[in-house]
């Protein structure tokens, strides 16, 4: 048994991520955890799907959404996912700068992601008085928006965590499963985002 | 760290090795002390309950604590009693029998049971501060949502930490099992308690968050003015009820899935047979599962849902009846024929057998949504529950630590008052439930604090609390056999039962790293397979090496405190605005020591193969 961490392009493992038993461990793991948060974010979708309608006399989402704002967010987010693939594939390769690079674009665009979110409900609260108080809609929307808000909190805080952790230091077979965990996770709020731009955003406008 | 290190030290040292240990075997000794702390508590307010009930209009307590009463029993009973006492049992066990060293995760099985430890604790922190939670364990809005005190703020509090631990405990036992099996441990060689295990950790897995949910969305309604079940703002009462059966019902699955994997143990060994239908076993505990998640709206037949969706609740209700046949007929096939040994494991289990299975039938009557609306919210309904918790899960608790106490413990409990104690509970639980059924079909109502002399319920009642104090009894038979084995009780072999499967291959209890060689599996019940060719052993399935062990860690145990703390301050922030320091200092050592976690590496250390050759075999 090797008690050796350290990796070179010689000894390198096809995948670092699942060569040893705790990254295997790590990487079903945090599939089965995705399965939780599935349901989680399933029960918050079926609650606002409730509620959706119930304004009791404030704004609906037909008079507050913004489609432009919320394509830009979509966008981000989605290129944010494209951009952590990269970081992996470079993870593969063993080219820890390149996947550092990656996933420093990846934080940027989250964090610019979180920026509009909050100036969206910053919007909706000055300029429409719509808050998480006003009606059962109201506490629905905040609450399914908000909580994958705060997943993407976070992702961004574990990202840059991990990243200033091992600057100095680079790959092993140690680190190697914790950029690959996160990057699961990154995806997964992303396909929840999707969700979301279509049951709130475009259902709340259109539909 | 020395193997040698097994040589007497102060109880400070016996204090701090619990509170840091991530060893699998020791989180279980937790689990079982935590769980059966709650379980006695959860018979007192039992008690408490069946007292204020023994006669007509009794004033034995007020109505507000009766209240309290009733929703901290089954509160306690369900999630701090039984499903703790089964994650002890599935992880005394379950790494054994898949011949593993650990679980994949041993810093996050620390972790959940921390947070089940401190949950459960502040939950029972509002009998002193104010009153306990009053709405019924199913916390139904709107009265959870406008109940004065801070009783359902500690419900809220208290069950969302404690069910993060059990979350974190589920998904540590699914990639145990998937990545950990040794050598030749197909999936279709595992022991049905491993399996039970594996399937009950997929319903925890998918079950709690909808649990998460709900709590949260009460937590906003009550904390930060939310209007989620606020009618006047447009929310909806009934949401709470789906959220929360989308989670309870297969919670009881959660709770009767492993007990169904103890029988499936015990009944082959002490029958010295094959366990029949293995296969069947396995795909019916699947299915039970799957259509765990199909049925939650037949708690709400009386809502008014509709005819289509009651009926369709209520078919997919009765389709459970099939596979749970399978394997009570499959229990029954086993003993055909078999050599059978009755002990207090093998009393239980023949016990369970007949009484479960009236709790099923009486959930089949429940599921007929036309009749139901007769039997809803009356005492028919607390028969039928307790005959399939009590008559199934506690049953099962029972048959389980009789069976394993060894294998835990390195002593045998004491035969003469297990025997006694079997049939002191089953009299006292048929006297207690039985009656019930009547009683509710008479009309008495569930969750009432008094009811009206000659209306013919007297007797029944009666007769209900003297069964009560007999179940108490043997509870406490159970614990002087505890304390009798530890002081008195006879040295368990590695072996002490003629076992089949890979837990009674090594020693009683086990060494800390469980197999120094990784045995090799060559079948179903691999132990009993070596025994049948002669061997008294399963072959090693690697040479003598290095063995990797995990560090011990203090942080779980921080974690959890935070937490605990950073509870208090969301349920007292509502009376005045400095409780946000109570948040704030508990979530900030809380995600401080979640952080120092991530940054501090930790690559555990390794038992050196010479100090294990050292070691005396």
């Amino acid at each position: 048994m090797s008690h050796d961490h350290s990796l070179n392009p010689e000894t390198m493992p096809e995948d670092p991520a699942k060569a040893t038993l705790e990254g295997k461990n790590k990487f079903f793991g945090l599939w089965f955890f995705l399965g939780g948060e599935t349901v989680l974010f399933a029960s918050l979708f079926g609650t606002f799907l409730a509620l959706r309608n119930s304004t009791a006399g404030g704004p609906s989402g037909e008079d507050i959404f913004g489609l432009e704002l919320v394509f830009l967010m979509t966008m981000l987010l989605l290129t944010s996912s494209l951009t952590s693939v990269y970081a992996m594939y470079h993870m593969k390769n063993n080219d820890f700068k390149k996947m550092q690079l990656w996933l420093g674009i990846t934080a940027f665009l989250g964090i610019g992601f979180l920026g509009c979110e909050i100036y969206e409900f910053y919007h909706y609260i000055t300029d429409f008085g719509f808050t998480f108080r006003s009606s059962a809609f109201g506490s629905a929307f905040y609450t399914l928006v908000g909580f994958h808000g705060g997943h993407v909190v976070f992702g961004i805080s574990w990202l840059i965590a991990l990243m200033v952790r091992n600057a100095k230091r680079g790959l092993n077979l140690y680190n190697a499963p914790k950029f690959n965990t996160f990057s699961l996770y990154w995806h997964f709020i992303d396909v929840v985002w999707v969700f979301i731009f279509t049951v709130v955003y475009l259902m709340g406008k259109v539909g | 760290m020395s193997i040698a290190a097994a040589q007497k030290r102060g109880f400070g040292a016996f204090l701090w090795d619990y509170l840091t240990t991530v060893d699998h075997k020791k989180i279980a000794h937790l689990y079982l002390v935590g769980g059966g702390f709650f379980f006695i508590l959860g018979g007192l307010e039992a008690l408490f309950i069946r007292i204020q009930l023994i006669a007509p209009e009794n004033d034995f307590i007020s109505a507000g604590l009766y209240n309290e009463m009733f929703t901290m029993h089954g509160t306690t009973m369900i999630f701090l009693a039984a499903m703790p006492l089964l994650l002890g049992l599935m992880n005394a066990v379950m790494p054994l029998q898949i011949g593993a060293r650990d679980v994949a995760f041993p810093f996050l099985n620390s972790l959940g049971f921390w947070l089940f430890m401190f949950g459960g604790i502040l939950l029972n922190c509002s009998w002193f501060l104010g009153g306990a939670p009053d709405a019924g364990w199913t916390a139904y809005t709107p009265l959870s949502a406008v109940s004065p005190t801070h009783g359902v703020d500690f419900y809220v509090l208290g069950l969302q930490i404690s069910g993060a631990g059990t979350l974190m405990g589920g998904i540590n036992f699914l990639a145990t099992i998937v990545t950990m099996r040794a050598p030749g441990m197909t999936y279709m060689r595992m022991p049905l308690f491993t399996w039970t295990t594996f399937v009950t950790s997929t319903l925890i897995l998918f079950a709690f968050p909808a649990l998460t949910v709900g709590l949260f969305l009460l937590m906003f309604d009550r904390m930060f003015g939310s209007a989620f079940f606020d009618v006047a703002l447009g929310g909806n009462s009934i949401i709470w009820q789906h959220l929360f059966w989308i989670f309870a019902h297969p919670e009881v699955y959660i709770l009767i899935l492993p007990v169904f994997g103890v029988f499936s143990e015990v009944i082959p060994t002490f029958s010295k047979k094959r366990l029949f239908g293995y296969t069947s076993m396995v795909f019916a505990t699947m299915l039970i599962a799957f259509l765990g998640f199909m049925v939650w709206a037949h708690h709400m037949f009386t809502v008014g849902l509709g005819p289509v969706a009651n009926a369709i609740f209520a078919i997919a209700t009765m389709a459970i009846a099939v596979p749970t046949g399978i394997k009570i007929f499959n229990w029954l096939a086993t003993m055909w024929g078999g050599s059978i040994t009755i002990n207090s494991a093998m009393l239980w289990s023949l016990g369970f057998i007949p009484s479960f299975t009236i709790g099923g039938m009486t959930g089949i009557m429940l599921a007929s949504a036309v009749a139901d609306y007769q039997y809803h919210d009356s005492y028919f309904v607390v028969a039928h529950f307790h005959y399939v918790i009590v008559g199934g899960v506690v049953f099962g608790l029972f048959a389980g630590l009789h069976y394993w106490w060894p294998k835990m413990f390195g002593r045998i409990l004491n035969e003469k008052l297990g025997k006694i104690g079997f049939w002191l509970f089953f009299i006292g639980f048929h006297l207690t439930f039985f009656i019930q059924h009547f009683l509710g079909l008479m009309g008495m109502p569930r969750r009432y604090w008094v009811f009206l002399e000659d209306q013919g319920l007297d007797t029944g009642n009666l007769v209900s609390t003297i069964g009560t104090f007999l179940m108490a009894i043997s509870a406490t038979i159970f614990l002087i056999n505890i304390i009798y084995t530890s002081v008195k009780g006879e040295k368990a072999s590695a072996d002490p039962f003629d076992g089949r499967s890979l837990e009674w291959a090594i020693s009683s209890p086990p060494p800390y790293y469980n197999f120094k060689q990784l045995p090799l599996v060559r079948g179903l019940d691999p132990l009993w397979v070596e025994k049948m060719d002669g061997k008294d052993n399963l072959a090693p399935a690697e040479p003598l090496g290095d063995i990797h062990m995990p560090n011990s860690s203090i942080l779980p145990f921080i974690i959890s405190f935070g937490f605990f703390i950073a509870g208090f301050g969301f349920i007292y922030q509502t009376d005045h605005q400095a409780w946000n320091f109570a948040i704030f200092i508990g979530m900030g050592i809380a995600l401080g020591s979640m952080l120092m976690r991530s940054l501090k590496d930790d690559h555990g250390y390794h038992i050196s193969k010479a100090e294990l050759e050292r070691e005396a075999d």
